[in-house]
C-alpha cells in the first residue's frame, strides 16, 4: 500500500525544509524564549553560585514542616477547586433551574479577587470580633473564646478553604467548555446502554473532563504554591515562606533562589507526571456543529428548583461577597477620597499595564504556540513549559531574578552609550514601567498559553493543513484560518491575563519606577502599615475593575454555543 | 456622590491616564533639586516629614516605597541607580544595607551633632532617625499592675496567655536579637520554648491584632511595637481601633540591666546617590529639632534627639528606660534568632 508510505513521508517531510523557510519566525521565538527564560536562568545562575550552607538548617529544621503544610495546602485547594468547579459547572450545564443564566456568569466573579485581599476579608469576617462568631455568639448566649469552639481561619485548612473559593472559577471555566461540547452526547450514549446518572457522571463525564479539569487544577496548583500574602496573613507556613525567611532574614539570596529552584523542578515534574498518565488517552472532540444540537437541559422542580439556586450561589456569596462586603463597608467610610488624585492614577496605571499586559502576553503566546506547532521541536515546547512554569514562583522571585537580568541589560547598554556615543541612557526598562510589563507578561505567560493551547486542541485536527494543501503558507493559514476559529480562547486568555495583571502585586512593587502606584500597590502601602482599611477603596476597586472583562466574558460563556470557550 | 465629586473624579482620571503614560518614559536619575528616596517605611508615615523638608529647602523628594529587596534592587542598578537615600525601620535592615555594599560613608558635622554616637554607625553608613520600644500591651482587666521582665514571659503563668506576630518578623527577630545578646543562645533558647509553650495561639497578623486578641479574651498579654498603642487611641476613621486600643494598657518589659528593648527607624546615604548634596541635606534634615519633633507627634515614635519629650500620649505609658546594648550587637545576631525561631518552632504555635 502506498498511503502509510505517502503520509510517513508527510510527516517527515515538513521538518527540516520548515526550519529554513522561516529563519525570520526562528529568530523570533527564539528571542522570545531568550526573555521569557531571562528570570529563571538568573534565578538558576543565582542558585548554582550560592554555597548550600542554608541546607542543613533548611532540611532538620523547616523543609519537614514546611513541606507537608505545602502538601497539605495543594491537596485541600486543589481537591476544593476541583469539587467546587466541577460541581457548579456540571450544574449549570445539564440542568435548568430559575436564575441559571445568571449564575453561571456569576461563578467566574471570585476570579476578580486577589488572594491576599480575601484573605484579609475572611479573617476580618470569620474571627472573634467578626459578624459570623459575633452572631454565633448572641445566638447561644457565649462571652469570651473560652466558651466555645469555632473553626480557625488562620490555619492550614482556613488558607486552602480561602484559596479554594477564589481560584475555583479557573477550574469552572475550564471544565464547563467539555461539558458543554461533548459531555451530553457521550453521557447520552451511556445512558441508553443502560448506565445509571451517577455512574454515567464518574465513569463517563469525569473521565472525558479530565484534561480540562487538570487545566483549571494546574492553575490553582501554581497560584497556591506562588501566593505568600494569604499564606503569611493567616500563618500558614510553607516552603514559600521559608524562601522569604531563607533571603530576608538570613540574608542569603543565594539559598532562597535554591528553594525556588527546587520547587520548580517538582512542580514540573508533577505536571509531567499527570501527563505521562494520561499518554495513553486521546481526547478527540466533535465537530462545533453537534454542539447546536446539544439535548435539552433537564428541568429541577419543587426543593430542588430553589435548593440548586442557592447551592450555586453560595461559592460567589463567599469568594466575592464576602470581600466585597468587608472592603465595601470600609471603603464606604472613606467615600470622600473616592476622588484622590492618587487613586486616579494608580487606577490608570493599572487599567493600561493590565491592558498591555494581556495584548503583550497574548501575542507572546499566539506565536510560541504556532512555532512549536509549526517546527514540532520539542525543545522549543521543553523551553516553553519551563518558562510558564514560571507562574509557581512567587511574583517577587521572578521579579528579583527578572531585576537582576534586566538592570544587567541596562547598564550594558548605557556602558556601551557611555563609551561610544558620548552620553549615558540611563536605566531605560528598569527605569521605566516596562519592567513591570515585562515581569507580568513572563509571568502569566502559563495562563495565556494554557487557554489559547486548550482552545487549539478542542478545534477538529487538520483543519489549518486542509488550507496548506491548497496552498497557503503555514503562517497565512493559521492566520485565516485557525485565528478566526480561536477567538473565544484568545479573549478568554486575554481576560484572565488582565485581570491577574490587575491583581498583581509582589513582581509590580519590586520593579516599579518612582512615582508608580497600581492599585493593587496602593493597598500593600496601606497594608503594610497595619491600616488595610485605608486601602479599602484601591481594594474595591481592584475587585470592581477585574470583575469588567470577568462579566464580559462570562456573558460570552452564558451563551452555550460559544464552543471554542 | 454628587455631581461635582463624580466629574471631579473624571477630570482627575483623565489627568491619571496621561501620567499612566508618563510611566513608560525611563525616570530621569539626575534632577536639579530632587531626592530620590528609596524606602521600606510607609510613605505616609514619612510624608509629614518629607513635606516639611521640602518647605524648608524647596527640594522635592520622590519616593520608592518597597517592602522586600530593597538592596538587592540597588545593587542590581549598580552605578546608574537612582537612590539617593534609604530609609528603613530596624537596625538589621540598614546593617544588611551596608554589608550588601549599597551604602556609601557620611561623615557630616551637622548629622554628627545631632546624633548620639550610639544611634549612628561609627563609620557612618547609617544613622538612626527615630526609636520604638517592643513593649508589653496587657489587658486592663485581667492583668495586674505588677511589673514583667522579659524574661518572665517564659514563665509557666503566662500558659496561653501570650499572643505576638510572627516570631520571623523584623520586630521579634531585633528583640530575640538583643535576648541573645544578654543571655547568650543557650539561655535564649530555652526562653524562647518557654515563651513558645506560653503562647495562646499561632503567631499571625501584625501588633494591633494582637491588641484586638486580647480585647476578645484570646489572651492577657501580647508583645508590639511602643507606637501603635497612640495610633489605634488616635485612629478616627475605624474608632474600633479605640476599643482595641481601650482594652491594653502598656507596661515596659526589661531585660536584667533594667533596659527596654528599643529598635530604631534610620537613613543611609546610597552608595552611587546621583544628587549627593540633597541627599545630605535630607539626612541632616532628619536630625533637626523641626523633623524629629514631627516624627514625635505624628507617629508616636521616640525621638533620638536628647532631650526632646515624646508626645503626651506616649509619655502617659510611662518612662521609657531603653537598653543600653550597641544596636551593631543587635543586627549581627539576627541570623541566629531566625534559625533559632525556626528550630524552636515558634510559629507553629503552642501545642506542636
Amino acid at each position: 500500500m502506498t498511503v502509510p508510505a505517502l503520509s510517513d513521508a508527510g510527516a517527515a517531510a515538513p521538518h527540516r525544509p520548515m526550519r529554513q523557510r522561516h529563519p525570520g519566525l526562528v529568530a523570533l521565538v527564539a528571542l522570545a524564549c531568550a526573555v521569557v527564560l531571562l528570570p529563571i536562568g538568573a534565578l538558576a545562575l543565582l542558585a548554582v553560585s550560592g554555597t548550600g550552607e542554608d541546607w542543613p538548617h533548611l532540611a532538620r529544621n523547616v523543609v519537614p514542616g514546611a513541606a507537608l503544610t505545602t502538601i497539605q495546602l495543594i491537596v485541600l485547594t486543589s481537591a476544593g477547586t476541583a469539587i467546587i468547579g466541577v460541581a457548579t459547572a456540571w450544574m449549570t450545564v445539564a440542568y435548568d433551574f430559575p436564575f441559571r443564566r445568571t449564575l453561571s456568569w456569576m461563578l467566574v466573579l471570585p476570579l476578580a479577587v486577589p488572594p491576599y485581599l480575601a484573605a484579609y476579608a475572611f479573617a476580618e469576617f470569620f474571627l472573634f470580633t467578626g459578624p459570623v462568631q459575633t452572631a454565633y455568639r448572641a445566638l447561644f448566649g457565649f462571652q469570651t473564646v473560652r466558651d466555645y469552639w469555632f473553626p480557625d481561619i488562620r490555619s492550614t485548612g482556613g488558607a486552602a478553604f480561602v484559596l479554594a473559593l477564589v481560584l475555583y472559577p479557573y477550574v469552572y471555566l475550564t471544565t464547563r467548555v467539555v461539558f458543554l461540547m461533548q459531555g451530553r452526547n457521550i453521557a447520552d450514549v451511556a445512558r441508553t446502554l443502560g448506565a445509571r446518572p451517577a455512574k454515567v457522571f464518574f465513569r463517563v463525564l469525569l473521565p472525558v473532563a479530565r484534561p480540562a479539569i487538570v487545566a483549571g487544577v494546574s492553575l490553582v496548583l501554581m497560584e497556591t504554591i506562588n501566593d505568600i500574602g494569604a499564606s503569611e496573613y493567616l500563618g500558614v507556613r510553607t516552603m514559600t515562606t521559608a524562601i522569604f525567611t531563607t533571603w530576608i532574614n538570613r540574608s542569603s539570596l543565594e539559598g532562597a533562589a535554591q528553594i525556588a529552584m527546587v520547587m520548580l523542578v517538582l512542580v514540573f515534574a508533577l505536571l509531567a507526571a499527570e501527563q505521562w498518565a494520561r499518554r495513553r488517552q486521546r481526547f478527540h472532540n466533535p465537530r462545533a456543529t453537534q454542539i447546536r444540537s446539544r439535548p435539552p437541559r433537564i428541568r429541577v422542580g419543587g426543593v430542588a428548583a430553589i435548593a440548586l439556586p442557592a447551592a450555586l450561589l453560595l461559592p460567589v456569596a463567599l469568594g466575592f461577597g464576602v470581600p466585597v462586603y468587608v472592603f465595601g463597608r470600609y471603603a464606604w467610610r472613606r467615600i470622600e477620597h473616592v476622588a484622590n488624585a492618587e487613586l486616579a492614577s494608580a487606577l490608570a496605571n493599572s487599567v493600561m499595564t493590565a491592558a498591555i499586559t494581556a495584548l503583550l502576553t497574548v501575542s507572546l503566546a499566539l506565536l510560541l504556540i504556532h512555532a512549536v506547532r509549526l517546527s514540532r521541536s520539542q525543545p522549543v515546547g521543553i523551553l516553553v513549559r519551563l518558562a510558564s512554569l514560571g507562574y509557581a514562583l512567587p511574583g517577587t522571585i521572578i521579579g528579583l531574578g527578572l531585576l537582576f537580568a534586566l538592570a544587567g541589560l541596562d547598564n550594558m547598554v548605557d556602558a556601551f552609550a557611555r563609551a561610544n556615543l558620548g552620553f549615558s541612557t540611563g536605566l531605560i526598562i528598569t527605569g521605566s514601567a516596562g519592567a513591570v510589563v515585562i515581569a507580568c507578561t513572563i509571568r502569566f505567560l502559563a495562563l495565556a498559553e494554557g487557554g489559547i493551547k486548550s482552545g487549539l486542541e478542542k478545534l477538529p485536527p487538520h483543519l489549518d493543513e486542509a488550507a496548506r494543501s491548497l496552498g497557503r503558507s503555514p503562517t497565512a493559514s493559521a492566520a485565516t484560518i485557525l485565528l478566526p476559529l480561536l477567538r473565544p480562547a484568545i479573549w478568554t486568555a486575554a481576560v484572565l491575563v488582565f485581570v491577574d495583571t490587575m491583581k498583581e502585586l509582589s513582581a509590580t512593587i519590586l520593579l516599579r519606577p518612582f512615582g508608580f502606584n497600581t492599585l493593587a500597590t496602593l493597598v500593600y502601602e496601606h497594608a503594610s502599615r497595619a491600616v488595610v482599611a485605608d486601602g479599602a477603596l484601591a481594594a474595591l476597586l481592584i475587585i470592581l475593575v477585574a470583575t469588567v472583562p470577568v462579566v464580559l466574558l462570562s456573558n460570552a460563556l452564558a451563551r452555550d454555543q460559544n464552543a471554542s470557550l | 456622590m454628587s455631581n461635582g465629586t463624580s466629574r471631579a473624579a473624571f477630570g482627575r482620571l483623565a489627568a491619571a491616564a496621561i501620567a499612566a503614560g508618563i510611566a513608560y518614559v525611563p525616570f530621569a536619575a539626575s534632577a536639579e533639586g530632587v531626592v530620590n528616596i528609596y524606602s521600606y517605611r510607609q510613605p505616609d508615615l514619612i510624608k509629614p516629614v518629607l513635606e516639611a523638608f521640602t518647605a524648608e529647602t524647596g527640594i522635592k523628594t520622590e519616593v520608592l516605597f518597597l517592602d522586600k529587596g530593597l538592596e538587592d534592587r540597588i545593587l542590581a542598578e549598580g552605578t546608574n541607580s537612582p537612590a539617593d537615600v534609604i530609609l528603613t525601620v530596624d537596625i538589621a535592615r540598614l546593617t544588611n544595607a551596608k554589608d550588601k555594599g549599597v551604602t556609601q560613608a557620611l561623615d557630616d558635622a551637622t548629622v554628627n551633632a545631632n546624633l548620639p554616637a550610639e544611634y549612628r554607625d561609627p563609620e557612618g553608613h547609617w544613622f538612626a532617625v527615630t526609636k520604638r520600644a517592643r513593649i508589653i500591651y496587657a489587658s486592663k482587666d485581667r492583668v495586674g499592675d505588677e511589673p514583667i521582665t522579659y524574661a518572665e514571659l517564659a514563665d509557666p503563668k503566662w500558659k496561653g496567655k501570650i499572643c505576638m506576630r510572627s516570631g520571623q518578623h523584623d520586630y521579634n527577630l531585633a528583640l530575640f536579637s538583643a535576648a541573645i545578646a544578654h543571655w547568650g543562645a543557650e539561655k535564649t533558647e530555652e526562653w524562647m520554648k518557654g515563651l513558645k509553650a506560653n503562647l495562646a495561639r499561632k503567631p499571625d497578623g501584625g501588633d494591633r491584632p494582637q491588641a484586638k486578641a486580647i480585647m476578645a479574651g484570646e489572651c492577657d498579654i501580647a508583645l508590639g511595637n511602643s507606637y501603635y498603642v497612640g495610633l489605634m487611641q488616635t485612629n478616627e476613621k475605624d474608632p474600633e481601633e479605640k476599643e482595641w486600643a481601650a482594652a491594653i494598657k502598656v507596661k515596659f518589659p526589661t531585660f536584667e540591666n533594667g533596659g527596654t528593648h528599643v529598635n530604631i527607624s534610620g537613613a543611609a546615604l546610597a552608595k552611587n546617590a546621583p544628587n549627593r548634596d540633597n541627599a545630605v541635606k535630607l539626612i541632616q534634615f532628619l536630625t533637626t529639632h523641626k523633623a524629629q519633633q514631627i516624627y514625635a507627634d505624628q507617629v508616636f515614635e521616640y525621638p533620638v534627639e536628647p532631650g526632646l519629650e515624646p508626645n503626651a500620649i506616649v509619655k502617659s505609658f510611662g518612662e521609657l528606660k531603653a537598653d543600653t546594648l550597641p544596636l551593631a550587637e543587635i543586627a549581627k545576631n539576627r541570623k541566629a534568632a531566625s534559625e533559632m525561631v525556626d528550630r524552636v518552632g515558634v510559629d507553629d504555635g503552642p501545642s506542636s
